[in-house]
């Protein structure tokens, strides 16, 4: 009998701890899933005690690891950051709420760069909150002449001392950028060309990284990377030697931006909380806790103030960001094949 | 005995819900489509050149590094297992499982600032005016992180069966005239099998579907096929394709496990004939 007690005792506390975790958002907790790095968490504490109420903040590495947890429905986020592409996604998807902007009144303080972009036309969807460029960063000690193209990490001179991203997008828009292609390119033939050059880099390529290219730069581990323009920042503040540049060809101009997911239970809570972070003083400890550039003018201004912002990666000429252009979803059938011609480059 | 198999309920309703469950959705997606159609398009998909070189070299490195970990392995149990001061033993045994209370990933970030361009082992070589060596973001490396992890799986339960040996028959088989090296091999190695079985499997596993280090050590340079199905799931969003690739790795190592066992149990049996 005894046994029996023990061991219905322990189905039930199996059971519960299953639930626990599966519990909906109360009133009074508000969800917030975002980047890992990507602001100034002791702004939640603030926002916490102005709406007297709970903030749980969780991270993630990538837009699609967000995208499959809001996707499979198992979990509770009332405040995201997806990056352009992604946001277009879950538009057509009907993943996201149309925001309220009489609850956004911060809104006004968003500068003009960064609104009605391609992937949400009206900002129906998403108010932006970080943006940049994709470009190279490189080691003036040992790198002697100039960077301006995309050619250089295709250079046999600098072989083994090149770090690349791990990832299919990125890489592809390096090679069609080259290839004077549109980084968005649905022609098959284009694809493959950029596949066949990305193939002809890679002995030249010291290794396919992710975040570890910040500190590998730091530390001189490499001489050219390719990086995002926020990393690109940091790291410039942290080694002297290096420069970050958008090169010639063209790059990627990105946007991350808050948005409210479909499963979100209090949109009004969620607003407040996308209104907080557009808010001015908080914009700028965000930014100067991150270095990526922020969609605030107040915060944009305020970091140009300092030495370690004022340069090209922080805020970009508007004569680079003519060359830029921005990520579009181009549906699975094509996330697909650029996976796959990623595949094929990585186990060539 | 009834009561017994009332105490089971828990574990039973745990596997269910954690391994039946959960391996059942692997397989319907496996054998879908993207629209949820069924189909054997995701097998046959896979068994085209690309992904079965990548099934192959993930094999080749797992083996290799099962077999590095069975030669650093086996001397370092038996050696262990002679000690017979039992204070002097234990405080070894302590030494080699200490590095597994650090977190894994950890462990593997350590060796990248080891082995860098102007890691630790370079700035040594500089100060000895001795020429740098490209050390990481290579084969080797993955080997290297791979045998470094997997190494106290190998150790511990060869260990753990020698020292339970009973010594008579070696000292049988010597007083019947035989030198150490023959009771080593006829006596002492067969009968340790059981354990070298198990290092081999618990070795093997974990190396044939680790990606975090091929990726952090090899620079993702070497695709093998742990990174292939988190690729495939994480950035293709292709769960169908994936799910695929990681039932037929299930499969291979299930294989694999049939094999070493009937081995175990042949080699077993010989044993005690010969006994």
């Amino acid at each position: 009998m005894k046994k029996k007690i023990v061991a219905i005792s322990l189905v039930i506390l199996f059971t519960a701890a299953l639930l626990a975790g599966c519990g909906t958002a109360s009133a009074e907790t508000l969800y917030v899933y975002n980047w890992g790095v990507f602001m100034d968490t002791s702004v939640l504490a603030e926002f916490e005690s102005e709406y007297n109420c709970k903030v749980v903040y969780e991270n993630y590495a990538s837009n699609e690891e967000m995208y499959y947890k809001i996707k499979g429905g198992n979990a509770v986020y009332d405040v995201i950051f997806p990056s352009d592409y992604m946001i277009e996604k879950m538009v057509e998807e009907d993943l996201l709420l149309p925001l309220n902007y009489d609850n956004i009144p911060n809104y006004a303080n968003i500068d003009e760069r960064t609104l009605n972009k391609d992937f949400d036309p009206a900002n129906v969807y998403s108010v932006p909150y970080f943006w940049g460029t994709l470009g190279i960063i490189y080691n003036t000690n040992y790198v002697e002449e100039e960077i301006t193209s995309w050619n250089a990490l295709f250079d046999e001179k600098y072989q083994g001392q090149i770090l690349m991203y791990d990832s299919q997008r990125d890489s592809m828009a390096v090679a069609l950028s080259l290839l004077g292609y549109s980084i968005n390119s649905t022609n098959e033939s284009e694809l493959e060309e950029a596949y066949n050059l990305l193939v002809e880099q890679k002995p030249l390529v010291m290794a396919y990284v992710n975040d570890q290219v910040i500190d590998m730069m730091i530390g001189s581990e490499a001489h050219l990377a390719v990086v995002y323009s926020g990393d690109g920042v940091y790291c410039m503040s942290m080694n002297e030697s290096l420069k970050y540049v958008v090169p010639q060809e063209g790059s990627n101009y990105w946007f991350d931006n808050m948005a409210i997911p479909a499963s979100c239970e209090n949109q009004e809570l969620a607003e407040a909380f996308i209104n907080f972070m557009c808010r001015d003083d908080i914009a700028i400890r965000n930014t100067m806790e991150v270095g990526y550039s922020s969609s605030n003018k107040a915060a944009m201004a305020a970091a140009l103030e300092e030495e370690e912002f004022n340069n090209e990666a922080y805020n970009p000429t508007d004569e680079i960001l003519a060359r830029c252009s921005v990520f579009r979803n181009l549906g699975d059938e094509y996330v697909q094949k650029y996976a796959d011609y990623w595949t094929r480059v990585k186990a060539h | 005995m009834k009561k017994m198999r009332v105490l089971g309920v828990p574990y039973i309703v745990w596997m269910i819900i954690f391994i039946c469950l959960p391996l059942i959705f692997l397989a319907i997606y496996s054998f879908t489509n993207r629209t949820g159609g069924f189909t054997f398009n995701n097998f046959k998909e896979f068994f085209s050149p690309i992904y079965i070189k990548i099934l192959l070299n993930s094999l080749y490195l797992a083996a290799i590094s099962t077999l590095i970990c069975f030669l650093l392995g086996y001397p370092a149990a038996y050696l262990i297992s002679r000690i017979h001061n039992e204070r002097k033993r234990n405080v070894i045994l302590l030494l080699f499982i200490m590095p597994m209370w650090m977190n894994f990933l950890l462990r593997t970030y350590s060796w990248m600032t080891l082995l860098g361009n102007n890691g630790l082992i370079n700035l040594l070589l500089q100060k000895l005016s001795l020429p740098p060596l490209n050390m990481l973001y290579n084969t080797s490396a993955v080997l290297l992180g791979m045998v470094y992890n997997f190494l106290p799986f190998m150790v511990y339960p060869i260990y753990s069966v020698l020292t339970k040996l009973n010594q008579s028959y070696r000292n049988a088989a010597q007083d019947l005239g035989a030198n150490n090296r023959t009771a080593f091999l006829k006596i002492t190695f067969p009968l340790s099998l059981p354990g070298v079985i198990t290092g081999i499997t618990m070795v093997f596993m974990p190396a044939v579907s680790t990606f975090v280090i091929p990726s952090l050590l090899g620079g993702g340079q070497n695709m093998l096929i742990g990174s292939l199905i988190e690729q495939q799931i994480l950035q293709a969003g292709n769960m169908n394709f994936g799910s695929a690739a990681s039932l037929i790795m299930m499969v291979i190592i299930f294989i694999m496990m049939r094999i070493m066992e009937t081995f175990d149990k042949t080699k077993k049996d010989k044993v005690e004939i010969n006994i």
